[in-house]
C-alpha cells in the first residue's frame, strides 16, 4: 500500500487527531456535540477508506455504524438532551486552552514515541494508524479528566472510543463480531447515561459532577 | 472404568449436598445424606484398595471440561489410591458416626449440604491430574469446608476462625497457582504429565518447593502457617472436625508430595534440611501449643500440627535421601512418612470422634468442666484410651509402629555426606522424641482429665452413654489402630508400591514372608518390631500382675474414707486440673517459648476476694509474625482510606495520569 491510498488514509487518521484537538477547547455544549458528529465522521470515513483499500468489505459496516449511529443518531440524541435539560447555553470552564493544547500535544508526541518503536514488524499504515488511535485516546481522556459537565464525559468517552475503532480497522483481520458489539455497548452506555442525566438532574437541579460530589461530601460528614 | 465411577460417584456426593440444601429441614434429610455418604465412601475406598493392593496401572481420563484448549485430566495411580484410601475411610466412618451425632445439630440446614460437597472435594483433589483441576478442586474443598466451619457462626470465636480460615486458604492457594505457573513454564503446559515431562531449572525447582510448602503447608498446618488451625478444626461440628483434622490435612500433605515428589523431578539435598528442619519445629510446637490448651477439641487441633510436623520429618528424610540416590532410606523415610499419614488419620479421627460423643452428653468442650466420665461412658472412654495411646506412640498400637520407622529412618542419616545435614538430622531426632514424649503427657492430661476422677460440673455428672451408630464408628477406628500396630508389616506391603513409584523404583523388602509377622525395615541384624510379641507379652504380663495383686494384694485391701487432710467434704475443684497437670511442662518449656508468666494475688488481710493464681501466655508465632503484617495492612489501608472518597475526575485523572506515565516508562525504558 503505497502513494495515494496511503496519503489518504494517513490523512483521515490525522484528520481525526486534529478533531480531537477541536474537542478539548469548545467550551459550549452545542459545538461540543457538532465537534464530535465531525470526529466521528472522520471516523467513519477512515473506516471506509481502510476497507476499500485493504478489500475488507466487513469494514463498511463498521464505517455505516460509525456513520449512523455516532455521527447522526448520538448527537442528535445529544442535542435533544441538552435541549431538554435547558443547559444549551451554559457555557463550561475549560481552564486555559493553551494549557489543554500544550498537554494534547505532548500526548500526541508521547503516542507516536510508544508506537512507532513496538510496531517496526507492523506495514507503515498500521503503524501510523495505531499511533493516531493511541493519541486519540489519550485526547478523549484528557477531555474527560478536564470537563465537569456529565454531557462533556459521555462525549470525552465516545470520542476515546473512536480511537479505539480506529486502532482496529487499521489492524487487519480484527472480527465483526467485537465492533459491533463495541458499537451497542456505546449506545447502551449512551442511553444509561441520558437516563441517568435525567435522574440527576431531577434530585440536583444540575448536570454538574461537581454539584454530586458537594452531595457525597456532605454525605460522608 | 474406576476412575470414571469415582468420579461418577464424587458427582453423586455433590448430587446429595443439593438435594440437602432443598430438603435440610425435612426429618429424614439427615439419615439420608450421612447414609448415601457412607455408602459412597465405601464402594470408593473398596475401588482403591483394590486398585491400589491390585497393582494396577494408573489410569487416566480427560473430560472435555475446564479451560477449553485444556479439557480435565484425572488419574488413578498408586499415589491417590492411597490417598483415597484415608480420605474414604475417615469419610465413611465420620459419617457412620454422624448417622447419630447428626440427630443432635440444631442448624442442620447448614451441615448437610456442605458435608457430602466437602467429601466430594477431597476426592476430586486426589484425582486431578492437571493445574487448572487441581486447584479448583482445591478450592472447592477449602470453601466447603470453610462453610462448614462457619456452621455455628453466631459464637463470636467461630466467625473470627472462619475469616482467618479464609484468609489462609486464599494465600495458600495463591502460592500453588503460582509453584504451578512456575512448574509450567512460559508454554502454559498445565498437564500434569507434560509438567512431568519438563525440567525446571534448579532456581525455578527451588521456589517451586518454597511456594509448594507454603501453599500444601497452610492447608496442613505447617508452623507457622498453622495459626488458623485451632481456631477453624474446633470450630467446625465433631465428624466435620474429625474429616478436616485426620483428612484434610493429609490432602494438603498429597498436594506437598504430588508437586515436590513426583512433578520437580529430582531433588536438591538442601530441600530435605529445610523440610526437616520445618518438621521438627512444627512437632515440638505443636505439641507445646497442646499443652497449654484447656480446650479438648483445640487440644486435639494443635496435636494435629504436631503430626503433620512428624510426617514432614519422615518426607524431608525422604528428600534428603533421595538426592543422594540412597534409595532403599529413602523408601524407608517415605514408607514412615506414609504410614503415619494412615495412623495419623485413624487415631485423630477417634479422637475427635470421641470429643463429639463427650460434647454430646455433656455440652461442653473445656477440659476443667468435665471429669469422671469413665463411669457414665464406658466405652466411649475405651476407645478414647486406645485412640489416646495410639497418638501417644505407645506400643503395640500403630503411632508406634510410624514413628519407630521414622526414628529408623533418623538413624540411618549418619550415611548422608552432607555435613548440615549430619548435624541437623540428629537434632530433629531430639525434637521428635521430645515431641512423642510430650504428647505422652498431653493425654494423660487429656484422658485423666476429661475421663477420670470426679465430674466438675453438673453438665459432666449428668452425661450418658452415646449412641449406638457413634460408638461402632469409634471402634472401628480403635479395633483398626490396634490392627495397624499389630500387623504393620501388611500395611508396609500395601504402601509398597506407592513408595515405588514416587522414589525411582525402589522399596522396602516385602514383610509378608517374614516369619511371625516381624517388620524388619532394613536387614533383621539391625532392628526389627514384632507387634504381636509386644501385644502377647503385654496381655500376659498384664494379666498375670492383675490376678497376682488380685490374690495376694486384694484381700488385704480395705475400705475406709479418704484421707481427706483435715478439709472435710472436698469439692470437685481440689482434683488435678489441666492447667494443674500442664504446669511442670509449662514452667520448663513454657517460660522460653511462650514467655509465660505466673502472678500470684494474695489480697490483703481483710479484704474478702478470692486469693488468684494468673498465668499469662504470649504465643510467639502471632505475636512476632502475624501481628506485624497485620499492624502494616491496617496502617497502609487506612493511609489509603482517603482513596475512596475522591471525586469522579480524581478518580479518572488518577487513570489518566497512571497510564502517561507507564507509557512513559515505556518509552524511556526502550
Amino acid at each position: 500500500m503505497h502513494g495515494l491510498a496511503f496519503d489518504i488514509a494517513h490523512f483521515l487518521a490525522g484528520g481525526m487527531v486534529v478533531a480531537s484537538f477541536l474537542l478539548l477547547y469548545q467550551d459550549r455544549l452545542y459545538a461540543l456535540i457538532h465537534v464530535f458528529a465531525l470526529h466521528s465522521l472522520v471516523l467513519a470515513l477512515a473506516v471506509g477508506w481502510q476497507a476499500a483499500v485493504q478489500g475488507a468489505h466487513h469494514l463498511y459496516i463498521t464505517a455505516g455504524i460509525a456513520l449512523v449511529f455516532k455521527a447522526i443518531v448520538i448527537p442528535v440524541a445529544l442535542h435533544r438532551i441538552v435541549r431538554r435539560l435547558g443547559i444549551h447555553r451554559t457555557l463550561e470552564t475549560v481552564g486555559g486552552v493553551g494549557r489543554d493544547m500544550l498537554a494534547g500535544t505532548g500526548l500526541v508526541a508521547l503516542a507516536i514515541l510508544v508506537m512507532l518503536p513496538v510496531t517496526t514488524a507492523a506495514d507503515a499504515l498500521a503503524r501510523e494508524d495505531l499511533a493516531f488511535a493511541l493519541a486519540v485516546v489519550l485526547l478523549g481522556l484528557l477531555l474527560m479528566v478536564t470537563r465537569r459537565n456529565a454531557v462533556s464525559l459521555v462525549i470525552g468517552f465516545m470520542s476515546l472510543e473512536n480511537g479505539l475503532v480506529l486502532a482496529a480497522a487499521g489492524a487487519r483481520g480484527m472480527p465483526l463480531a467485537v465492533e459491533i458489539s463495541v458499537a451497542f455497548s456505546v449506545l447502551i452506555a449512551m442511553i444509561v447515561i441520558g437516563i441517568f442525566l435525567f435522574r440527576i438532574r431531577e434530585r440536583f437541579d444540575s448536570v454538574d459532577m461537581q454539584a454530586m460530589d458537594t452531595f457525597r461530601e456532605e454525605r460522608r460528614r | 472404568m474406576p476412575l470414571s465411577l469415582s468420579l461418577g460417584l464424587a458427582m453423586a456426593l455433590l448430587a446429595v449436598g443439593l438435594h440437602a440444601i432443598a430438603a435440610s429441614r425435612r426429618a429424614g434429610c439427615t439419615r439420608q445424606v450421612y447414609g448415601v455418604s457412607l455408602a459412597v465412601c465405601i464402594i470408593l475406598l473398596g475401588m482403591a484398595l483394590a486398585h491400589l493392593l491390585g497393582g494396577r496401572t494408573p489410569i487416566t481420563l480427560t473430560l472435555p471440561i475446564g479451560l477449553p484448549w485444556l479439557g480435565a485430566h484425572f488419574r488413578l495411580d498408586a499415589l491417590s489410591a492411597f490417598f483415597l484410601i484415608v480420605v474414604n475411610l475417615g469419610g465413611a466412618v465420620a459419617s457412620l458416626f454422624a448417622l447419630g451425632y447428626g440427630q443432635h445439630e440444631k442448624t442442620p440446614e447448614r451441615v448437610l449440604p456442605f458435608y457430602p460437597a466437602f467429601l466430594a472435594g477431597m476426592n476430586l483433589v486426589l484425582l486431578a491430574d492437571d493445574a487448572f483441576t487441581f486447584l479448583f478442586v482445591w478450592e472447592f474443598m477449602s470453601l466447603s469446608s470453610w462453610a462448614l466451619v462457619m456452621a455455628h457462626h453466631r459464637e463470636p470465636a467461630n466467625a473470627r476462625a472462619g475469616y482467618l480460615y479464609l484468609v489462609m486458604a486464599c494465600f495458600g492457594t495463591l502460592a500453588l497457582l503460582l509453584a504451578f505457573g512456575l512448574l509450567a513454564g512460559p508454554d502454559g503446559g498445565y498437564d500434569f504429565a507434560a509438567i512431568r515431562a519438563a525440567q525446571a531449572t534448579p532456581g525455578a525447582a527451588a521456589l517451586v518447593l518454597a511456594l509448594a510448602l507454603a501453599g500444601a503447608g497452610s492447608k496442613a498446618g505447617l508452623v507457622p502457617l498453622h495459626v488458623w488451625l485451632p481456631l477453624a478444626h474446633p470450630a467446625a461440628p465433631s465428624h466435620v472436625s474429625a474429616l478436616m483434622s485426620g483428612v484434610m490435612t493429609k490432602v494438603a500433605v498429597y498436594g506437598f508430595i504430588r508437586i515436590a515428589f513426583d512433578l520437580l523431578g529430582a531433588p536438591a539435598w538442601w530441600w530435605g534440611g529445610l523440610v526437616l528442619a520445618l518438621g521438627g519445629i512444627t512437632a515440638v510446637l505443636g505439641v507445646l501449643y497442646a499443652l497449654m490448651q484447656h480446650d479438648l477439641k483445640r487440644l486435639l487441633a494443635y496435636h494435629t500440627v504436631e503430626n503433620i510436623g512428624i510426617i514432614f520429618i519422615g518426607l524431608g528424610l525422604a528428600l534428603a535421601f533421595q538426592a543422594n540416590h540412597m534409595y532403599a532410606n529413602a523408601a524407608l523415610a517415605l514408607t514412615a512418612a506414609l504410614f503415619h499419614i494412615f495412623n495419623h488419620s485413624l487415631f485423630k479421627s477417634l479422637l475427635f470422634l470421641g470429643t463429639g460423643a463427650v460434647l454430646t452428653a455433656t455440652g461442653e468442650r473445656d477440659m476443667d468442666r468435665l471429669g469422671g466420665l469413665i463411669h457414665p461412658m464406658p466405652w466411649t472412654a475405651l476407645a478414647f484410651l486406645i485412640g489416646a495411646a495410639a497418638i501417644s506412640a505407645l506400643p503395640p498400637l500403630n503411632g508406634f509402629v510410624s514413628e519407630w520407622l521414622t526414628f529408623q529412618a533418623i538413624l540411618a542419616s549418619p550415611e548422608l555426606p552432607q555435613w548440615p545435614l549430619k548435624f541437623l538430622v540428629p537434632a530433629v531426632g531430639a525434637l521428635l522424641a521430645l515431641s512423642a514424649a510430650l504428647a505422652a503427657t498431653c493425654f494423660v492430661k487429656a484422658f485423666g482429665i476429661t475421663f477420670l476422677g470426679r465430674p466438675r460440673s453438673p453438665a459432666a455428672a449428668g452425661a450418658r452413654e452415646t449412641d449406638r451408630y457413634s460408638l461402632v464408628a469409634l471402634f472401628v477406628l480403635a479395633v483398626l489402630c490396634l490392627l495397624a500396630g499389630i500387623l504393620p508389616g501388611l500395611v508396609v506391603d500395601g504402601l509398597s508400591p506407592v513408595v515405588s513409584v514416587l522414589n525411582g523404583g525402589a522399596r522396602l523388602t516385602a514383610q509378608s514372608s517374614q516369619p511371625w509377622l516381624t517388620l524388619v525395615p532394613v536387614v533383621d541384624v539391625k532392628s526389627t518390631y514384632n507387634g504381636l510379641l509386644v501385644l502377647l507379652f503385654m496381655a500376659f504380663s498384664g494379666t498375670g500382675a492383675a490376678l497376682l495383686i488380685h490374690r495376694f494384694a486384694s484381700a488385704a485391701a480395705r475400705r475406709g474414707p479418704a484421707w481427706d487432710c483435715g478439709f472435710p467434704e472436698a469439692s470437685p475443684a481440689t482434683q488435678y486440673t489441666a492447667g494443674s497437670f500442664a504446669q511442670p511442662i509449662r514452667r520448663v518449656f513454657g517460660s522460653v517459648v511462650f514467655q509465660a508468666r505466673e502472678r500470684v494475688f494474695m489480697p490483703p488481710p481483710g479484704d474478702l476476694r478470692p486469693a488468684r493464681l494468673e498465668v499469662e501466655l504470649h504465643d510467639p508465632v502471632w505475636e512476632r509474625g502475624y501481628a506485624p503484617i497485620i499492624t502494616a495492612v491496617v496502617a497502609l489501608s487506612s493511609r489509603f482510606n482517603a482513596f475512596q472518597y475522591l471525586t469522579i475526575r480524581r478518580y479518572l485523572s488518577l487513570v489518566f495520569g497512571a497510564l502517561v506515565l507507564l507509557l512513559l516508562g515505556m518509552v524511556l525504558w526502550r
